[in-house]
Formats: C-alpha cells, structure tokens, sequence
C-alpha cells in the first residue's frame, strides 16, 4: 500500500486537473453556462471556467462574469499608455479601453491594465489572456491573420526619425554609417532595415527589447537616430531634457495605422469594441452636436433625434445580440468624450501629455481618416 | 629521597606561540619576502585608491534622490495606498511568528527575529522621503519589535509546541497571499491584482514561493531518480537533466507564454504565479541533484539495518534516508536557495514587477534621474547583497548547529 | 523446538494476499505510473495542437528560409535583413558561442588567480581576493550587467570625443576600437605556414619528452619546439613576401570609426560582467581544489628541495585538477547558459534573436523548440566532455 502513495496521489491530482477543465472543445454554440472553480493550487488563484471553446459570446461572458476588462496596454509611453501621479492608467490606448469597460459595465475604472512589452504583444492576444490589445500595435495583413481581429483605426500614425538638431542630418541620405537605435519585435524595426537597404546605406543596429532602453541610449548619445511612429517620437521628445534639441524629420517611411485588436474568434466581442470606436467617432460630427462628454445628457433629454440615434437610444443599434443595455454607448461616451476630446485630452493644443497636431487623424468632416459607419 | 647531588634536570617549559606583536605580524604576513612585499604595496595603493573614490562618490558626489524621494515604491510598487494596512498587517503576522520560532527553538532563530525586528526599526528611524517618512509609517516599523518580543514570550511558554508553530507558519503562508489579493469589490478586502504588486514584496514572494514549492518537488525528483519504476526514473532524469540544461530565461519564458497554449484556453493562470511557477520549475531540478548527492551519500548499511529492523520502503525512506541525506546537503540547498533569490531578478524579462524592474521604472519616471543610473543599480546591488549574506552567513551557523561533516 | 517448526510450515503455505504482495504491488506500480506519465504528456500534447488549430498557430518549419526582414546589432558571419530567418538564428548562435568561448577563456585566466589570491600567505592579498569572490557572488548577475553596461559602458564619451590610447585604440560609447592587423593577400600563405608549424612544434614537443622520460636523455625539448615554430614563421614571412599583415586602423567617419576591430558596447559589458561574475565561482573551485591536495604532499615536496613555483607546478596543480575539473567545466556551462541575459542589455545572443523570431515570424512553439535544444546540444556536449574525462582520471588513479 505504501508504495502506491506516490502513484496514488499523482493521480488523484491529476485527476482533478482533468475534472476539472469541463468539456473539450465541441465547436458548437451552446448556452454559456459560467460555473466557478475556485482553486488554490499555488501562491495564487486560478480561475477556471467551465466554458465552450472560444465562440461567439464567450468574451463578455468572461468579462461580466470577472467583472472588468483586461487590456493590454503601456505604462510607459506619454499620451498613449502611461501612469498618473496618483499611479493611475492613463492615455490614449487606455481610454479606449475604458469606453469599453464604460459600455459593457457601466464603469470606466473596471478595467486590468496588463503592461506587456512589444515582443509580447502577439502571444498575449492570441492566447486569449487579455479582452483587448490596445497597444500602438500597426494593423498589418500578417498580424490580422496570426494575431486576432483588428477592429478600426484609431490613430494614423506613420514611422519616422528623430535625430539630434546639431547633427546635420535632414534626410535619409545623410545618415549613411549611422547608428540607429530601435526596438526589437516591431514592424518598425522591419521597416528600417528595409528603408536603408532600398537606398544602399548602411547603418548600425543598436536593438533593445523594451522602448526605454532604446531612447535612454538614444538620449546618452548611444546612436545617431531613433526611429518609431511619429506619434511616439512625440511623446518621447516631450519627455525629453531639453526637446528643443532633437527634431523629428519630416519623413515618413511607411504606414502606421494603429489599430485595437481583439482574440480571433470571437465574432460578438469583435463587433461590441468596434461599435463602441464608431461612437467616439460620430459623436464629433459636427452634424450631431457635436456630442461631447459634458452634453450626453443633455441631448439624451432633449428632442435632437440624430443626436439620440447616435447615442444608441433611438430603436435597435444591435445592442440586443451583443448583449448589452441599449444605453451603453452613451456609457461609453460620458466616460471618455468624443474622439476629439479623447485627442485632445493627451495631445491636444492644451493636451497634458505634449502636442502633436491631428494630421491625417482629423475628422472626416474635416478631412482628415477618422471615419466610422453609422449606428443605426 | 631526594638526593641532594640529583639537580632535576631543567625542563623547558614550551609556552604557546603568543600573539605575534603589530610590527611582527606585519612582517611575516605582508613582507616575508620581496614578492610579497611588491604585492602589498600595489594592494596597498589599490585598496586606497578604489576605497576613497568609492566613498567619495557614494557620501559627496552621488544623487540619491531616486533612492530617498519614494522609498516605498521599492518596497511594494504600485500597491495601492491606501490599502497598505494589508502589507503592514502581513509584516506583523512575519515578525510575530518569527518572534514565536525564536521562543521555541531558541538558536539561530534568535538572530532572525532580532535582525527582523531591529531591521524594521531602524527603517521606520531614518528620515526619508515620501510615503515612508510619514509618522504612521515610521510608528508601524517600530512596532514590529514589540510584537515579536510578544511572539518570543509566547513561543516559550511549554504549551506551545514545534508543530503549533509550524502550523503558525503554514497558515501564514496561504493567508498572506490571500489578504494581499484580496476577495472583491465593496468588501472590507478589495482586490488588488498581481499587477499592482511590486518591488520587494514581489522578490520575496517569489523567492520565498519558489523555495518552499521547489523543495518538496526536488525531494520527489531526486527520489524518483533513484527508483526502480523505469518510467518514473526516465521521467526524473529527462525532466532534470533538460531543465538543467536551459538557462532560467527560457524556462522563465515558456512558463509564461507558452505555458498557455500547453493548458486548455479557458485557463488563464495569474502572471506572478506563472513567474513562480518557473522558478519553482528551474529550481526544483537543481534541488534533486543536490538532493540526489545526499542520497548517495547514506551509507548502504543504514538501509540494510533498516530493512532487517523490518521498516517499509517508505518508512526507511522518511525516517532514515532523508533526514541523513538531507543534513549531508545543506550547503548545497541553502546555495540554491540564495542563487534562487538572486535570479528574481530575471522576472523582469517577462515584465514582473520585481526590485530591479522597479528601479529601472524609477530612472524613467523622471528627467532628472536619468542619469542616475550608477545610484539605482548599486542600491539594488547592495540590497540583494545584503540579503545573500545574511542567507549564506545563516547557512553556516545552521551547519555547525546541526553538526554537518561531524556526524 | 519442532512444534515451532511445524507451526512455521504451516504459516508457510498460507499464500499472501495480492494486494500485499509485493511482486504484484510492484507491477501495479510500474503500471500505475507508467499510465499517469505518458496519460499526462499526451494530454499536454493534445492541448498544443488543439490550441495551434484553433488559434492559427502553425507549428511547422517552413518559415526558416523566408526572409528575415530584420536587422541584427552584430554578427560574426554577413548578414542583412533579406537573409532567411535561419541565417538570423545561426548569426544568433555565433554570437552566443563568440561570447561564451571568449568568456570561458578569460574567467578561467582571472579565476585561477583570485583563487591563487585567495590562499596566499599575504594577509592583504588574500583579503581583496576575499572582497572581490564575496562581492560577485552575492549580487545578481542581471544587476551587474545592468551596472557595466548602463552605468558604465554607456557614460563613456561619444564618439567625437573618444578616449584615445597608444595604438591607437579609441575607447567611446560606442564601443572599443582596436587597431588590428589583418592579413594581407600573400598573408594567407603566412597564416597557414604558422598553423602548420604550431602543429609540427606540439608533435616535436610531444615526441621529444617522451623520449627524455624514457631514456633519459636530455633533450631540449622546449628549444626545440620552439625553434620550429620560429623556422615556420620565418618561412612563412619569406613567401609571402615579407609583407604578411597590414594595421587597420580605425578612423572617424561621419559618425562612427570606421576599420579596425570593433568590440560593441554591448558585447564588452556582457563579457565583462560574465567574467567579472563567473570568475568568483572559478576562484572558490580552484580554492576548494588546492585545499584538498593533502597538505603532507606540500611538505614532502619542501623536504625534497622544490622552490615555491616548482612545487606549485609539479606537485599541487596536477592533483587538485582532479578535484577542480569537474565544478570548473559545470561553471563553463553556467556562463553560456547565462549569456542568455545578453537580451536585457541588447547584445544578439541566440535567445535574443530567438525572441524576436517568434515577434516577426509569429511563430512561438517551433521556434521557441529551437532555441531549447541549442542549449540543449550545448550542455550535452559539455556533459559528454566532463564524462569522458572523469572516466579517463578514474583509471589512471591508482586504487587506494
């Protein structure tokens, strides 16, 4: 008998293990039923949840069930993802998190912010451990088919290069022989290399996993040039020492729209995130209002029927399949404001994080890129 | 009779070698011979040379702002505020127990609780900035002593047995981590996720974690090495020597990332326990080999007496084989222990919150201190040096407490 | 007497219960553990490949020879970012093996010395080595690359302003820059001539020792040897026309140096650091290793005549290497796995690439399989050298 207490405990365990991760995948859409195993196998806890294999619907299960949404996101990069005094997540990134958390739950603070690094950012959405990757990630055709669904656009950025104002240099030409630091498991690093090697130049790589080493080195002096979306650089000159010293060429070398991406497969979450986008987007028409964080209310009491439709409480918007209250929209919209307040907020001509102007991200009534459907 | 010619003879009393005078010591040890003399004075201008410039730089040219302007962050990250009675009441329960352990085994616990407890005062003595200055915080510290003088008191009561004790200690073990975390919105214990926890705290979970989930496993492996189910062995020495072979990042990493696609997707698993897990995983495969070395170790003729004293296997296996093999190695296991502790450090390739993270996220918060890269790191350094040695210093009083290579 | 006798063969015949018997026990055992073994990896393997099917996750190889698409900091072989992604792997696993070789060699030489230091009679000498093992062994290694690279390494002046050293060798940010000789086109000739009497000199050396040892003539050995390696260079020199190696010196360029042999930061504070670290664990083996030579062979040795240097030589090191080799080449194995802390301070080491591989080719498991068994492989032939020569001392010790 004693011999077989290895054995025999190996299994019992084992056996709970299996018992306890429910039915296989059976690839049919059935009720969700939510039942909670709480398990403290280690230091921690462990979640499990007794669900079909991802469909339709299990994302917001998940997230009304835990009560708030995960995102993946920066802590580190001003204006898009970085912390407060108080250690609170703010920006830009985050903000569109928290509409959706304001949407799906009614409260803008019930959010994760997961910090991930760029290396990371694939993994993590297409294991499904986070709801939303809302990370400066660039919407590109290799990424849409590995990584998850890519929803809307919600900054066109481009990539660029900031260099130091007494290097002289002004164009690509010149950096021939340069250093160029960069961070690794980016498009831009793909970008840069193939730039270079289109016009014949060399350059030197200086290559780091995680974005505040590359501009530390950059800012020591470390290379010549950094090189990143436009946006970044921005946000990295402001936080500089003196910025005055660095310039930001006016080159742009490839196409940067930076998109929120959900897990593949889950055709219900993709479409309630992408809904929401659209809200911040046509609130700033002009022809609605605009709709701005401070006048919801207003507009939901007054007679201005456009402005309602917009606001998701005019007839059927599709709220009834995603799941959500037909006021969500208005949820979100009183939590984060339109896309011009959410833009200018960070990087605005009063923005708290530095000021870039909207460029290619103006409005389309302004003709700018931002465009969204209607929701009706 | 003493015969008046006999004089005794004159016997030279041997006194002992006495301490050789300054002058003396000087010349044997430093100036014996011309090589040794040469070699002297070069040490002699090096030592003076690094000795001052370090302590120049450390006492008068260095910035330690981002070591003095928010001391707590070291300590517990992002933890919020104003939830930090959670931490200071999981400080008490250590120092109150470590107070107990003292009381009951007397020893080297003596050390620990005193180091604790003067430790935690000194802390809450010395000014510094931010949220440790402040009065409550610096009054908390100070009470620690009190509190394991409390558990000294009564650990030493003879009511109070070894297993009451350890009991204390496993408890602690599951509550801690329970209170840290939390149980959900609107009750008197919010939740504060793993992300939020940080610095310090986060080192010593996992190092502490790792140590006690990787040591029963080592046990395991080591013994399942040495069994004669030829599918058990295969497993233990392929599981060894594969994890032995890899260096700690990738194990780090796949425990992290890849681990995930290996489990059924409705499990997501906490990213500090998945750091944990890790750790535990590297660890416990340099534990069995220590462990195996023990067991080796035990003489043939201690199983032989016990097998015709009519023991089980596993009876044998507990109460004669383990206990001797595990003294033989414990400076092997302590010296896992302490490398475990250092190789927190590498969590911060798989964004783990842990010290050297923290004063990485320091340098950048501010323009200022970007520059200050030589004072961040150094105190980092001298923290986990600190720690290391106490470890290794504990380690071998317990190895004369236990009598390792006597009996 | 035969009443307990006839009791015990009663007892006998009683058969044992299979549940306590142990032949049985022992099969169930195997069996038992044999399903919960193999039941677990199976399931583990299941998942993967559910996973991979229902995230799109491909597990082949077929992505090796497309293009990479990335640049690398440094490489030993030519390399660009349209090489294949295998090239980038193999420009990854030079690196590591660059830094690790290299490593090795230095950590041994400084090493040994502390280790020398630490056993020496003079009392200060002693206490630095003890300060400096003390020091490297209790901080983590990840923190004192931290300290070299970012805190040293990366405060050297710029470029413009480079430290200059006789040689000229310029020493900035950007790296160590050495002025190196390189060979020639007839300095191939030169090259392989010098090989070729490297090669004739340890036969020469070889051979000739034997023949002392066994007959006891004096031979010259070591003048003989060495006269051959002057021969070869001399004749190699000869051919290739008296001008074998040329100095490449580095010069400023617009905004490097360009020539020379350059050491990237990069590289230089991850050797250091590994040197730095691994060295104080070196030096507690040599210790260790020299303390356990009987101290009755120091003393037989000081009878004999020997000098200090001699005794050291001939009678010490050869026995405490018994002693030392097999911790020594364990550690060897510790700094290359440790190079792997090359991605905190951006050296391309095989993991380093390996991490972005799996960002750009979006392929986890394969390629994350891959770096796996290249330190696998590394390990396994360290372990299969330690073996061989653990064998190799255990039969020429004599049995005691």
């Amino acid at each position: 008998m004693r011999k077989l207490l290895l054995p025999l405990a190996s299994l019992i365990i084992l056996a709970m293990l299996l018992s306890a991760c429910g039915t296989p995948s059976g690839g049919e859409i059935v009720e969700v039923e939510v039942t909670r195993i709480v398990e403290v196998t280690t230091e921690g806890e462990t979640q499990i949840v007794s669900a079909p294999a991802p469909g339709y619907g299990e994302i917001l299960a998940r997230v009304k069930e835990r009560g708030r949404v995960v995102c993946a996101g920066r802590t580190d990069l001003l204006g898009f993802g970085y912390l407060d005094d108080d250690g609170r997540n703010i920006g830009f990134d985050i903000d569109l998190c928290r509409a959706v958390a304001a949407a799906v739950l009614g409260d803008p603070e019930a959010i994760e912010i997961v910090p991930v690094t760029a290396a990371e950012r694939g993994p993590v959405i297409q294991t499904g451990e986070v709801d939303i990757l809302s990370r400066n990630v660039t919407w590109t055709s290799s990424r849409d088919s590995q990584w998850g669904n890519f929803t809307i656009t919600m900054f066109y950025d481009g990539q660029g290069y900031m260099v130091r104002k007494d290097s002289g240099i002004e164009s690509q030409d010149d950096m021939n022989g340069a250093s160029v630091c960069v961070t690794s498991g980016t498009t831009t690093e793909k970008n840069l290399a193939a730039d270079f090697r289109e016009r014949g130049l060399d350059f030197e790589a200086v290559i780091f996993e995680d974005t505040s080493s590359v501009y530390g080195a950059f800012f020591e002096g470390r290379c010549d040039v950094t090189t990143s979306d436009r946006s970044q650089l921005a946000a990295i000159r402001a936080g500089a020492d003196n910025p005055d010293d660095y310039v930001i060429l006016p080159v742009i070398i490839s196409k940067e729209p930076l998109t929120p991406v959900v897990p593949h497969g889950d055709d219900q979450w993709f479409d309630i995130v992408k809904i929401v986008m659209y809200t911040l987007i046509n609130a700033e028409n002009p022809a609605y209002g605009p709709i701005t964080q401070a006048t919801v209310d207003d507009i939901l009491a007054s007679d201005n029927i456009k402005g309602k439709t917009v606001l998701g409480v005019e007839g059927d918007w599709g709220y009834s399949s995603l799941g959500l209250e037909p006021d969500a929209l208005a949820n979100a919209l009183r939590a984060v404001g339109n896309y011009s307040e959410l833009y200018d907020r960070y990087m605005g001509p009063f923005g708290i994080a530095f000021t870039l102007p909207r460029g290619a991200n103006e409005h389309w009534t302004n003709g700018g890129l931002i465009y969204a459907p209607p929701i009706k | 009779m003493t015969d008046a010619g006999n004089t005794k003879p004159a016997v030279a009393i041997v006194l002992p070698p006495a301490a050789l005078k300054p002058i003396a010591w000087v010349r044997r040890n430093l100036f014996n011979n011309w090589f040794n003399s040469v070699l002297t004075l070069l040490s002699l201008g090096l030592v003076y040379f690094v000795g001052r410039a370090v302590l120049e730089w450390a006492f008068i040219s260095a910035d330690w702002r981002p070591v003095t302007h928010n001391p707590i962050l070291y300590l517990i990250g992002q933890y919020p505020r104003d939830q930090l009675w959670r931490v200071g009441a999981s400080l008490l329960l250590v120092s109150f127990l470590t107070g107990m352990s003292w009381g009951k085994w007397r020893g080297i616990m003596r050390s620990f609780a005193l180091l604790l407890g003067i430790g935690l005062a000194i802390l809450g003595i010395i000014p510094a900035g931010g949220q440790l200055g402040s009065l409550a915080v610096s009054v908390f510290l100070l009470t620690n002593l009190p509190v394991t003088f409390l558990g000294y008191l009564l650990g030493s009561r003879k009511f109070v047995t070894g297993s009451w004790v350890l009991g204390g200690w496993l408890i602690s073990f599951l509550l801690i981590p329970f209170l840290l975390r939390g149980i959900g919105e609107g009750t008197m214990l919010p939740t504060v996720e793993t992300s939020m926890w940080g610095g310090l705290l986060v080192t010593l979970i996992l190092a502490i974690g790792g140590i006690l989930l990787s040591f029963p496993l080592g046990v395991l492996l080591a013994l399942g090495r040495r069994s004669s189910l030829p599918v058990l062995k295969i497993f233990s020495i392929g599981f060894i020597e594969g994890i032995r072979g890899v260096p700690l990042v990738t194990i780090l990493f796949m425990s992290s990332i890849i681990l995930a696609l290996f489990l059924p997707p409705e499990l997501r698993i906490d990213r500090l326990v998945r750091a944990l897990i890790g750790m535990t995983i590297f660890s416990a495969a340099y534990t069995a080999e220590n462990v195996r070395g023990g067991l080796q170790a035990v003489p043939a003729g201690q199983i032989e007496a016990a097998k015709a004293v009519g023991l089980t296997n596993f009876q044998t296996t507990r109460l004669i084989i383990l206990p001797q093999a595990l003294r033989a190695v414990i400076p092997a296991i302590v010296g896992q222990f302490i490398s475990l502790f250092k190789d927190t450090t590498l969590a911060i390739i798989v964004a783990i919150n842990e010290l050297l993270n923290i004063g990485k996220s320091v340098l950048q918060s501010d323009v200022e201190f970007l520059q200050l890269q030589f004072e961040v790191y150094i105190f980092v350094a001298a923290v986990f040096w600190a720690f290391s040695y106490l470890m290794s210093f504990a380690s071998r009083r317990l190895e004369t407490t236990l009598g390792v290579g006597e009996r | 007497m035969a009443s307990s006798t006839s009791h015990r063969k009663s007892q006998d015949r009683k058969s044992i219960p299979f549940w306590r018997d142990e032949r049985v026990l022992t099969a169930a055992a195997q069996v038992i553990s044999a399903i919960i073994v193999i039941g677990g990896l199976i399931w583990i393997g299941v998942n993967l490949l559910e996973a991979a099917e229902q995230r799109g996750l491909s597990l082949g190889f077929d992505f090796i020879n497309d293009p990479a698409g990335f640049p690398i900091s440094e490489s030993v072989i030519p390399y660009d970012d349209s090489y294949p992604f295998g090239t980038a792997f193999l420009v990854g696993l030079l690196n590591t093996l660059k830094v690790s070789i290299i490593g090795i060699l230095l950590a041994t030489i400084l090493g040994t010395l502390v280790g020398l230091a630490r056993i020496s009679t003079n009392w200060i000498v002693n206490k630095i080595a003890l300060a400096y093992i003390e020091l490297h062994r209790n901080i983590p290694l990840l923190v004192l690359l931290f300290i070299w690279y970012f805190a040293v390494f990366n405060k050297l002046p710029p470029a413009k302003g480079s430290l200059e050293l006789p040689g000229p060798i310029y020493l900035n940010q950007r790296g160590l820059y050495l002025s190196w000789p390189r060979l020639t086109e007839t300095g191939g000739v030169f090259a392989v001539s010098l090989l070729v009497g490297l090669i004739l000199a340890i036969i020469t050396w070889v051979y000739l020792r034997r023949l002392r040892e066994r007959s006891g003539r004096s031979t010259y050995f070591a003048g003989a040897s060495l006269a051959v390696i002057l021969v070869s260079a001399v004749l190699g020199l000869a051919l290739s026309a008296w001008q074998p190696l040329w100095i490449d010196t580095p010069v400023f360029e617009g905004f490097n140096f360009t020539g020379g042999l350059r050491l990237t930061p990069e590289f230089t504070a991850l050797l250091v650091g590994l040197v730095m670290y691994t060295a104080a664990f070196i030096a507690e083996v040599v210790r260790a290793g020299i303390q356990a030579v009987d101290f009755g062979q120091m003393e037989a040795a000081k009878a004999v005549g020997l000098k200090p240097m001699q005794i050291l030589g001939l009678v010490i090191i050869p026995q405490a290497m018994r002693v030392i080799i097999p911790p020594l080449i364990s550690q060897f194995l510790n700094l290359t796995k440790n190079s792997s802390l090359a991605l905190a301070i951006g050296y391309a080491d095989v993991f380093n690439v390996g991490r972005i591989m799996i960002n750009q080719a979006g392929r986890a498991v394969p390629v994350f399989g891959m770096v796996m068994v290249t330190y696998l492989a590394l390990s396994l032939i360290t372990s299969l050298i330690m073996n061989l020569y653990n064998r190799k001392i255990l039969i020429s010790e004599r049995a005691t």
